[in-house]
């Protein structure tokens, strides 16, 4: 296939992409843009397949079937509460391609005449560099999502110099690399050297920052993408590569913004480690919180004109949505107002609740974006707050001293009511104690948000 | 300088800004199905492994590193596509629901 035909084929490619993405900004086609998206996919595989001078099919095809079935296996048995970690995982490999990338091509450039144009070495650094940190940045956000690590964040003394030196050595081997010396070593050292790097880059985050992370880890990935398709000269991979990298970069501003945290602040802030001590001290100084019983709670709501549920991480850990959309089509059937409030950063990633709370058939137009709900909240009789923490601490704008002061919230205390359902009075997962709920006019239901709810809606079908 | 290169960077900067005015039309409600569908369109990365697993003629280091790389790269985006097809099932047009019995 000649070099025009090819490159006409990706950029239909290219086009199913942005159509893939455009798709997106509506629930009713993005499914469909998701699929043509893949059909896009499987053009430029097809179309790279028929290109003149490659030999190695047996070894690509089977390498192909492998990587097929870890991705088929991984994504359909993976369940959806565990997205977020799934989505970190299969980000940091499309990093690690990159960086495996980088090491063989310049391996085959170096054997040919002539050795490597400049900006072919400017390329191998970037795509090696930045791949391999999205490498293994990606698999310390997986392992702390999935629990295999402390979510906390991990500090040492120095921590900032270590990684500043760390960055130096990677960056001395890739202006070795640019500067003409050869040897395979170099990009190898370059690799091993950003993927340090990269862990202890993530390590001292803590894991209610993970979808910061993991969002700026896919920019990151994009990015490298891009300088992949320098390295190779092809247009699709230096496009799609920047639209993943602008859309990861957008997507980490916006979730700073609804934390109102600086990037730099989510990044190395260490943020949670230092609350860690005073939530613990707080805990202990003699406030009473009041409990409540689930069928306590059942009256409370069937009585209720309307009620607001505010889900959080620990709706999705208990596997619970299906359970509050049952108690609420009980409520709404005693005529109840019911509606949920969603947090921008709810959950382990933007937009997590909305996934969950749409897998349980919960209607859109019951779902309420934090600027919608709060209005109405001095209007609702009761909130219940299921499994969230730091998104409804009012501390966040009455406490200047708080870490969290200043991010905007669902203000949860103007209601009427509040009833917490959580499984203990620990802190959430930044640390931070919580003063609503040692607010006079809250309760707490100490239970699994599942457990819970399944009590109360069996309480309700009772009256 | 050469003009491929500069032509590449043209590309590049374009499809930034593109990027950009596409990804700010979606909804907060559909940020997770991004993220994970643009993890899957920087699968990609594909087309690049392919190539430089086919170039390296008998090879060893490229062989390997190249069959590595195709391994990594294919189970992002089959992973990518298949998550994200799962997310958006579940933004399916409902019909209207029933009046509980």
């Amino acid at each position: 296939m000649n070099a025009d035909l090819t490159n006409l084929l990706y950029l239909v490619t290219i086009v199913t992409f942005v159509l893939a993405l455009r798709f997106l900004s509506s629930p009713k086609r993005a499914r469909q843009g998701n699929l043509l998206g893949a059909a896009g996919m499987l053009l430029a595989i097809a179309v790279t397949l028929a290109q003149d001078g490659l030999d190695n099919f047996s070894w690509i095809a089977v390498a192909m079937a492998i990587g097929a079935v870890v991705g088929i296996v991984g994504a359909r048995s993976v369940k959806m509460t565990a997205m977020p970690q799934m989505v970190a995982l299969f980000n940091g490999v499309g990093g690690g391609a990159v960086a495996l990338i980088a090491l063989a091509e310049f391996h085959n450039l170096a054997r040919e005449a002539g050795g490597l144009a400049g900006e072919e070495s400017v390329s191998i650094l970037l795509s090696a560099l930045i791949g391999s940190i999205s490498f293994s940045g990606s698999l310390v956000a997986f392992a702390k999502l999935q629990e295999l690590l402390s979510g906390r964040p991990i500090v040492y003394p120095r921590q900032q110099y270590v990684n500043g030196a760390i960055l130096l050595v990677a960056l001395t081997l890739g202006i070795a690399i640019i500067a003409g010396a050869e040897g395979d070593a170099l990009v190898v050292g370059l690799i091993l050297a950003a993927a340090v790097f990269g862990v202890l880059f993530v390590l001292p985050i803590g894991g209610a920052d993970m979808p910061v992370v993991i969002s700026l880890l896919n920019a990151f990935t994009g990015l490298a993408a891009s300088a992949a398709g320098f390295l190779l000269h092809n247009n699709v991979l230096i496009v799609a590569g920047a639209l993943v990298g602008a859309s990861g970069t957008l997507l980490t501003l916006l979730m700073g913004r609804a934390m109102n945290r600086s990037i730099a602040n989510v990044l190395f802030g260490a943020f949670g480690s230092v609350q860690a001590t005073t939530a613990a001290a707080a805990g202990a100084d003699g406030r009473s919180v009041r409990s409540t019983s689930p069928e306590d709670l059942a009256i409370m709501l069937s009585y209720a004109r309307r009620v607001v549920f505010v889900p959080g991480y620990g709706l999705a850990v208990a596997q619970a949505q299906h359970d509050v959309r049952a108690l609420a089509e009980l409520l709404e059937a005693k005529g109840v107002g019911v509606l949920y409030g969603i947090h921008p950063v709810a959950g382990r990633m933007p937009g997590h609740m909305n996934v969950l709370l749409a897998e349980a058939n919960v209607p859109y137009d019951q779902l309420k974006e934090m600027d919608e709900i709060n209005p109405e909240l001095a209007q609702t009789d009761v909130v219940v707050i299921l499994g969230a923490n730091d998104v409804v601490n009012p501390a966040a704008r009455t406490d200047p001293s708080s870490p969290i002061y200043g991010m905007p919230i669902i203000e949860a205390d103007r209601s009427a009511n509040v009833v917490v359902v959580k499984r203990s009075l620990s802190p959430g997962f930044a640390g931070i104690d919580n003063p609503l709920f040692y607010d006079p006019k809250t309760s707490m239901l100490f239970a699994d948000a599942k457990q819970a709810l399944e009590q109360v809606a069996l309480a309700v079908k009772k009256l | 300088m050469d003009s491929l290169l500069v032509f590449e960077l043209t590309i590049l900067v374009l499809s930034i800004f593109l990027g950009i005015e596409v990804i700010s039309k979606v909804p907060t409600m559909l940020h997770t199905p991004l993220m994970s569908g643009t993890n899957a369109i920087h699968g990609i990365v594909l087309v690049g492994a392919i190539l430089v697993a086919g170039r390296g003629g008998g090879d060893t280091l490229t062989r390997v590193v190249g069959f590595c790389a195709v391994v990594l790269a294919t189970a992002n985006v089959v992973g990518g596509f298949v998550v994200t097809d799962r997310m958006l099932e579940m933004f399916k047009i409902r019909e209207p629901r029933k009046p509980d019995s």
